[in-house]
This record gives C-alpha cells, sequence and structure tokens, in this order.
C-alpha cells in the first residue's frame, strides 16, 4: 500500500481518529503546561542542543570514552555497522546463553533495526513488558506512536486482546483492572525470562552507565532479574556525563507527557558485582550506526540530536489526522519523514517529506531545537534533483516559475487565467475548476476579481 | 535614503494577491499611504519562488529569487501583505544565495527592508487605523508569519483600532489550517481533514469575520466554510484597516 492509500485508510477510521485524540491531545496540553512552569526552556533547550552537537561532532571520541569505562564497569561492548549485524549479534548473544525466552523493555531502535523479527527466526521468545508494547504484541501490529507505541488503540479494543489472550482476564472494565490482567500475565514471565533486552535513552560517556526510562517499572523488573542483559542503542544516544544526562532527562519528559521526571529513571553500569544483592551476570551493549555516521556526513547531522521525546508529533496536524501507521516506517511524524528517508530510502518513501505543511510546529517544541522543516526541505531538494516527483508536479512548477521569470509574458499569463476563471465559474465561488480537483473536490475556488492587481495599477487604479 | 517619516515603499503584493484578490493589494497601498509611506508596486514583481522552494526546485528557487531581489530592491523598504512571501524574502533568500558573491548582500540586504504589512505598519509605522467596522472576528495566525516571522500580537494590536471590531477567541488559532501551498493539492484528504477542524472551530466561536494575514490560509478556510454552507465571512486583515470591510468577502461577487 502506498502512503495515500495507507492515509485514506486511516483518515476513515473515526476510532483511529478518537484514540490519536485522545493521547496527543492530553500530551499537547500537559507539555505546554509543564514548558510554561519551567525557568527559562528556551535557554534549557539552546543547552540541550548544544550538548547533543557536541557530542555528534565529536562522536568517535565519546563513543571510545564510553566503550572504555562500560568495559571497566564489566560490561562488554559490541559494534555494529548495520541493523543485520545488529540483530546477528544479539541472536549470538542468546544463543550462547541458551536462551529460549527475552524480556524486552520497549526500544524503538530494537524495532529500527527488526529486532523482533530477528528473534522470531531464531526460534526466541520475545516478551514485551511495555504495557503498549504488550498490547500491540497480542494484536500482531507493530507500533504507531515512539512513546504510546499502542496510542492507535482504545481502551475497548485493548479489553477485547486481553480477554482473549489473558488467562485470567480483568473482571471489569476499569483501568485498573486491565493493568492487573496485563500485570498477571506478564510478571511470571517476566521473572522466567533467560535474558533481558533494553535500549538505552542515554549512554553516558563518563561512567559508561546506560540510562532507561519507564513509567511502569518494567525495564528494571525485565533487566534485573535475567542472568543476561543486552542493550542495543543507537550511537547519538551519547552524553558526555551525568550531569548532562540529568539535563536531557528533565527535557525529554515534560516534552514527552508533560511530566517532571518519569517513574522510573535507571541508570545500569556493568553486571552485577561481587557484593551486588541482586543484577545479570552479564552485560552486553551492543552500539548501533545503522546509517548515523552517514546522516552526520550527508546533512543530517542535526536529525542525531533527537531524543525520542514525539512531541514533534504530538503537535503535527498531518499526525493528528492520520496516526503512525500510515507513515509507513519504524518512526512516525516529522521525525520519522526526515529518518525513514535516511534509513530505507528516499525512492520508497517519497511521500514523507512532502506531505507536510512546513507549518514549523514540530521545530517550536523540539527539545533540541531540530529544524525539522528545513531538513524536510532539504529531502524535497533531493527528490527533486533525483526525479522521484511525479511528473506533472515537476512540469506544474516549471511552467510556473518559467512564466514568473518573464513579467511580461506573466502578465499575458495571469490574464488569461483570470479570464478563464471568470469564464468558467462566473463570479462567486466555482464548486469546481479545470486542473484544480485537489482543491475543489474538498473546497469552494473564489473567482478572481475582472483584472489581476498589476494590471489594475498600471491602468492607474490606486485605492 | 528620505527621512523615516516618509520612507519610500515598494509594495510586493505576492502572485496570490495579484491573481485573485487584488483588494488585499489596494487595501495595502490605501493603509501604507494613511501611515505615511510613499508606496509604488514595482512592475517587474511576480511571485517570490515558494512554490519552488517548497517543492524542491532549487534552480527555479534561485531563479525567482534572484527576479525579484531585482525588482524590488532599490526602496526604503520592501512590504508584502503576506507572512509567508515576506518570510520567503527575509529568511529564505539570505540562504538560497549564500554561495553566491554577487547575490549574497543583495540577498541580504533586500532581506533586510522587507515587512510583512501588519507588523510594518505595527511596529515600524506606529500607525493606528481610523476605520470602523461593526462585527466580531476571529483572527487565524498564519504559520509562517507566526513561527518565521513573530507575527503575533502586531495585527491585534492594529485590529483593536477598528471601531466597532469586536476580536474573539478561537480554539487552536496558532493551529496550521492545512493549506501548506501545494501541500493541499497533493495531498488533498489530508489537507481536507486539517480544515475541517479548523472550519469547526471558527463556526463554534461563534463569529461573523474571519481575518489573517495570508491569502493561500484564508482561501483554504473560506472555501471550506463555504462548502459547508457557513455564513462566516472571510477578509485579509489588512482590508478591515484600510476601511474596506464593508465590501466583498472573499468569494463575494461584487
Amino acid at each position: 500500500m502506498s502512503f495515500i492509500d495507507r492515509a485514506a485508510a486511516a483518515l476513515a477510521d473515526p476510532v483511529l481518529k478518537t484514540a490519536v485524540e485522545r493521547t496527543a491531545g492530553t500530551a499537547e496540553a500537559n507539555r505546554a503546561v509543564a514548558v510554561e512552569a519551567f525557568p527559562d526552556f528556551a535557554a534549557a533547550r539552546a543547552r540541550a542542543a548544544a550538548i547533543k552537537d557536541h557530542v555528534i561532532a565529536n562522536l568517535g571520541e565519546y563513543l571510545e570514552r564510553f566503550e572504555a569505562n562500560a568495559v571497566a564497569a564489566g560490561a562488554r561492548v559490541h559494534w555494529a555497522g548495520t541493523a543485520d549485524e545488529a540483530c546477528a549479534i544479539v541472536v549470538d548473544i542468546c544463543r550462547a546463553a541458551g536462551a529460549k525466552t527475552v524480556a524486552r523493555s520497549k526500544s524503538m531502535l530494537g524495532e529500527e533495526i527488526g529486532l523482533p523479527h530477528a528473534l522470531a527466526e531464531a526460534g526466541i521468545e520475545r516478551i514485551e513488558t511495555d504495557l503498549a508494547e504488550h498490547i500491540i504484541q497480542l494484536a500482531d501490529e507493530p507500533p504507531s506512536h515512539i512513546v504510546w507505541p499502542a496510542m492507535h488503540k482504545t481502551r475497548d479494543q485493548v479489553s477485547a486482546l486481553f480477554r482473549r489472550h489473558h488467562a485470567s482476564p480483568h473482571e471489569d472494565e476499569s483501568i485498573a483492572a486491565m493493568a492487573e490482567s496485563a500485570r498477571r500475565h506478564l510478571r511470571e514471565r517476566m521473572l522466567g525470562a533467560d535474558i533481558g533486552i533494553s535500549g538505552a535513552n542515554f549512554l553516558v560517556a563518563d561512567t559508561g552507565a546506560v540510562c532507561t526510562v519507564t513509567n511502569e517499572g518494567n525495564a528494571e523488573l525485565s533487566l534485573v532479574p535475567p542472568r543476561v542483559h543486552i542493550v542495543t542503542a543507537g550511537i547519538e544516544k551519547l552524553v558526555p556525563s551525568m550531569g548532562h544526562a540529568v539535563h536531557m532527562l528533565r527535557m525529554l519528559a515534560r516534552s514527552a507527557t508533560g511530566a517532571a521526571l518519569t517513574q522510573y529513571t535507571t541508570f545500569y553500569s556493568g553486571p552485577k558485582r561481587a557484593d551486588d544483592a541482586d543484577g545479570p551476570e552479564e552485560m552486553h551493549i551492543v552500539l548501533v550506526d545503522n546509517g548515523r555516521t552517514a546522516m552526520r556526513e550527508e546533512g543530517l547531522a542535526e536529525m542525531l540530536r533527537c531524543i525520542r521525546c514525539g512531541a514533534c508529533m504530538n503537535h503535527c496536524v498531518v499526525f493528528r489526522q492520520i496516526g503512525g501507521h500510515a507513515y509507513g516506517g519504524t518512526y512516525p511524524g516529522p521525525m520519522g519523514a526526515v529518518l525513514t528517508p535516511a534509513l530505507s530510502g528516499l525512492a520508497a518513501n517519497r511521500d514523507l517529506p512532502q506531505a507536510c505543511t512546513l507549518n514549523g510546529k514540530c521545530q517550536e517544541v523540539c527539545p533540541v531545537a531540530i529544524p525539522l522543516p528545513t531538513l524536510l526541505r532539504g529531502w524535497r531538494e533531493r527528490s527533486w534533483r533525483e526525479g522521484l516527483e511525479p511528473v506533472t508536479t515537476r512540469w506544474g512548477v516549471r511552467v510556473w516559475a518559467c512564466l514568473a521569470k518573464r513579467p511580461r509574458l506573466y502578465r499575458f499569463a495571469t490574464s488569461a487565467a483570470i479570464l478563464g476563471m471568470r469564464l468558467w465559474g462566473g463570479g462567486g465561488w466555482s464548486r469546481s475548476l479545470p486542473l484544480a480537483g485537489g482543491w475543489t473536490r474538498h473546497r469552494d475556488m473564489p473567482a478572481p476579481e475582472a483584472a489581476s492587481f498589476m494590471a489594475q495599477y498600471a491602468r492607474g487604479r490606486r485605492r | 535614503m528620505t527621512p523615516a517619516s516618509s520612507p519610500r515603499v515598494a509594495l510586493f503584493v505576492t502572485c496570490l494577491v495579484d491573481l485573485i484578490r487584488p483588494r488585499i493589494g489596494f487595501a495595502a497601498l490605501r493603509a501604507l499611504e494613511a501611515a505615511g509611506c510613499e508606496v509604488v508596486a514595482p512592475e517587474g514583481q511576480t511571485c517570490c519562488g515558494q512554490p519552488a522552494l517548497n517543492s524542491g526546485d532549487r534552480d527555479s528557487a534561485v531563479a525567482l529569487a534572484k527576479s525579484t531581489i531585482a525588482a524590488l530592491e532599490g526602496h526604503d523598504h520592501v512590504v508584502v501583505p503576506s507572512g509567508s512571501c515576506a518570510a520567503t524574502i527575509r529568511e529564505h533568500y539570505p540562504e538560497l544565495l549564500a554561495d553566491d558573491p554577487d547575490w549574497r548582500e543583495r540577498a541580504v540586504g533586500l532581506a533586510e527592508r522587507t515587512w510583512e504589512v501588519l507588523a510594518y505598519l505595527d511596529e515600524v509605522r506606529g500607525w493606528r487605523p481610523d476605520t470602523v467596522c461593526a462585527a466580531t472576528a476571529v483572527y487565524h495566525d498564519s504559520c509562517s508569519g507566526l513561527r518565521e516571522l513573530g507575527i503575533k500580537t502586531q495585527p491585534r494590536r492594529l485590529l483593536a483600532g477598528v471601531d466597532g471590531l469586536a476580536l474573539v477567541p478561537l480554539a487552536g488559532e496558532e493551529t496550521c489550517c492545512g493549506f501548506g501551498g501545494t501541500f493541499c493539492v497533493k495531498y488533498p484528504a489530508i489537507s481536507n481533514a486539517i480544515v475541517e477542524e479548523k472550519a469547526d472551530a471558527i463556526e463554534a466561536s461563534g463569529a461573523e469575520l474571519l481575518l489573517a494575514g495570508d491569502l493561500g490560509c484564508l482561501m483554504n478556510m473560506a472555501g471550506k466554510l463555504h462548502r459547508r454552507g457557513s455564513k462566516v465571512r472571510a477578509f485579509h486583515a489588512v482590508e478591515l484597516l484600510a476601511g474596506m470591510g464593508d465590501g466583498s468577502a472573499i468569494g463575494e461577487e461584487g
């Protein structure tokens, strides 16, 4: 299915609209309150962007520092250039440990590299422990949002899924009863898993620690009891120090949900030590490039600032209408429209940078000030250069530009257009207009005045 | 340079106003003259190149930037009745021509003296209207003007001076209307879903008039409102400021 078909299907789904509006609308309202209450959010945002820019500019140095400190803490660090390499490393670790089941704490990087699929291929059972990831695992669907993977589902749909899949489902339809049903179902499976797999919200270079944030505590419960903890993380997740990590955390939680902090914020530093009460025996950190260094070199360095808060999509008029699945990639919304062409090719995703009104709201709410409209324009330029735009668009823009470069010819063309529009539609509003079907399918078109401004001005009209 | 008390202003009416609603250009002319400016509409002007810029056709965007600069430079100020076209000149021309030694300075020079009309009347001229329009109205903040040029308070300060006009709140006044230039014809179904919600909000406000500073957005919202059978009438804000709010609204013949 094409983007336009997926978008049409989404637009025809009123339940989806309700679900997206409920969650994104709440997030929008709560973020506004949190940002308003924050002393000088603009300065904090500028600092967050500067921290990320500094790391991205000095990526090699910070990666080496992180590796040295993680190894010193007892972790093993693996390097993966591609998604396939990353999956192969994870599967090898699972096999070496004789693992049959893995408990996974929500990770968009894991989705990006196709880890759920790779684990299934390897015959390893995967237990998604984040509540929303659990819901979409039951529904056999991909995530539709980077913070709320099941945002497209309503409570009624979730209730039906739980009744079908849980051994002892909720007795009443309250949220608490449904959460309890998921807890009963998930807890024993989590505690029995051989391996815990997580992503990372931040990689702290000066301690070698990995930071995760959750609101359910599922990361902690799925990463501490198993014998092995595997982290898969994009190399752009680095921050220089704990102080920087804490600054980014303040930006992340507020931008995502409006909360001052997530319920659980945990720093994992190496495996269980001799005097630790619990913890995994092995900790593996898989650092994944998957196109990131290429993005840095090819004009998308600012995109590597992204801390995956989801504010851009929560505030996007297009996302709010079509939801996440219509984008067709791991990452939806404005940040996805920039990332997906880089990850999966522009030709197959040329609609994503185009399906945007360039209204600038995403950039305004981005906690690291990524110039998303500029980056989307960059993809549009590349799409034009590579001849990926439809012939009608290419000719339409070229003919227009060709006329506009020649004022006399342009005056003649505008006069002809005005005459044509008025002959077709008369005065007032038109319900249809040749070559303007995209417009008049949904709205009326006002007839132009009898002559253009420049023609009237040339004849001496001044008022 | 002439004294600031009577600046020579080049009025860049924009391609959409030139083609569809010249009345906005004449309203801008009238308001600028009332604000003490000496106004001309230079002959060589056509389109700022925004459709090419946003379609990725950089070569055409550069060519139109050059022809627009050549047409408009040589005045104290350039004034534009559109936030997005003014932003194209102010924010994008210097970037488009940054690597061209012959044009870089000219692009920056034009950018520095280019203003959106409402911001210009308010901030630069400190002008207040002396007109009457007895109606309730909502004001929609067009995205480029709002986010690229910081136009928010200027139109409201100016409209407060229109006798009889009562601005009422519009829910989501800073939310995009779904126009997006070529977006609205490339992705009509998505654009329609967005503008339907905008029309809901406008109708829920109870206002008689819809005002904004960009004709593209106004045509999108007014065209949707009319298709729905709404009685809300739409004007560019400068039409009311120039005392032209008693005439035909967008789409009305006359």
